[in-house]
């Protein structure tokens, strides 16, 4: 079988994992030049990709996310009683709610902190099957024209799939009585929203939220206000933030 | 001595070091016990032990740490679920599977092409042996370096990339075989 006539089948691999430093690939790229086995390699490594992007990434159910939350004794109604029995035994760990309001006072001003709280809330909703987009589409040039006529304003929408965050689609949410654009984009298995709406003040620095184990970064430009929130890791939503600034 | 300090104690250190890994955990959980019940419990179990061990937690990839630990609670339950009949692989020398593979020269993007249905590719990596599925998982959905699939699965990273790639080779050949779910 071809597995034994080339012996850098996990090199090859490591490779298309980005674990390869400069010069190791460099010596893999001389070898694959004339190897048809690490073609034919290389080519199971995309399809494999491929086949687990389209696998499921099970989310923690939001009444589990709750009953880690909860504060001893005050565990909202609805959480199951085992898991309110369980959190009241850790009873010590109760602050997460606090805590994550706490790192938004630390680095976002605290008029903004109920703004995160509902931002974060709406994009768990719109995680549930189904809700995620009102216009399905990887252009913005559908996706820009569906909010004509559902907006008193024109959300600025770039598609970064180049940059690795494809645009999605977009929807229409409500933000304390107002109508804000939602914009959908992926990154691998995650999914990040920009919420927009219009701001007279500004331009405003990005700044860095974290609640409930979602990243915020808030911004403001060109009359716009922009927030993105996301459950990926910090650094990879501020270089969407980077991204979608430099984008045209 | 814990390194980790954060200013409201030490309850809300681990909280903010835990609570961004929640879906990570469950994700892994639920592809390891296979359903969404025992997944919850052995989220919270792991939960409850990492607030325990959180005294010992020295920094590094607290995404690490905390999966490595749900982790471990997910092979406990699935102990007592299966009994005698749960042997993960644990060892090295692990050549069996690779070489029960038949040759795959032709195009193994077709045959994926056929498999892009969510529960058929779901079906598939759920019939993986635990120690590759795991391995897959922590690689293609969570993106985990080489190094934090080591720490999770306590595995040397030559094991890791081994398994990485059996588990890869067997996803492709079931959807060129057209497994159904």
């Amino acid at each position: 079988m071809s597995a034994a006539t080339c012996d850098k089948a996990l090199l090859l691999q490591a490779e298309f994992d980005g674990e390869l430093d400069a010069a190791e690939a460099a010596e893999l790229a001389r070898h694959r030049a004339d190897c048809a086995e690490c073609r034919a390699n290389w080519a199971t490594l995309v399809a494999a990709g491929e086949a687990v992007r389209s696998a499921s990434r099970h989310r923690a159910p939001e009444a589990l996310r709750r009953a880690i939350e909860a504060r001893s004794g005050s565990a909202p109604a609805g959480v199951p009683r085992r898991w309110s029995y369980r959190w009241r035994e850790a009873a010590s760990f109760a602050a997460g709610a606090a805590l994550a309001a706490a790192i938004v006072l630390a680095v976002l001003p605290r008029q903004q902190e109920g703004i995160v709280g509902s931002l974060v809330d709406d994009h768990v909703r719109a995680l549930q099957p189904g809700h995620l987009t009102d216009v399905l589409s990887t252009d913005q040039h559908t996706v820009k024209p569906w909010f004509d006529g559902r907006l008193d304003f024109a959300p600025p929408v770039k598609n970064l799939a180049a940059q690795g965050f494809p645009l999605i689609g977009g929807r229409l949410d409500y933000l304390r009585g107002h109508p804000v654009a939602a914009l959908a984009y992926s990154r691998g298995k995650h999914l990040i929203d920009l919420f927009v709406w219009p701001e007279a003040n500004g331009p405003v620095a990005p700044a860095s939220a974290s609640r409930d184990g979602y990243n915020v970064i808030h911004w403001t430009a060109d009359g716009m206000s922009l927030t993105a929130v996301s459950d990926l890791e910090r650094d990879q939503l501020e270089a969407f933030v980077r991204e979608w600034q430099h984008a045209p | 001595m814990p390194i980790y300090t954060h200013p409201m104690g030490q309850d809300s250190a681990f909280a903010a070091v835990a609570l961004p890994h929640l879906d990570a955990a469950f994700n892994l959980a639920r592809w390891l016990t296979g359903n969404r019940a025992d997944a919850e419990d052995v989220v919270q179990e792991a939960m409850v032990r990492a607030l325990t061990y959180f005294p010992s937690f020295r920094g590094g990839s607290a995404r690490a740490w905390i999966l490595q630990i749900v982790r471990n609670a997910a092979y406990a339950a699935l102990k007592a679920r299966q009994g005698e009949r749960f042997i993960p692989n644990n060892g090295d020398g692990e050549a069996d599977i690779i070489e029960a593979i038949p040759d795959t020269s032709d195009n193994p993007e077709t045959a994926l092409i056929r498999a892009q249905d969510l529960s058929r590719v779901d079906a598939m990596i759920a019939r993986l042996p635990v120690e590759l599925r795991e391995t897959l998982i922590l690689r293609e959905i969570e993106e985990m370096s080489y190094r934090e699939i080591a720490q999770v699965t306590s595995a040397p990273i030559g094991t890791v990339m081994s398994r990485l790639w059996r588990a890869r080779r067997l996803l492709v050949q079931a959807a060129e075989r057209g497994d159904k779910p």
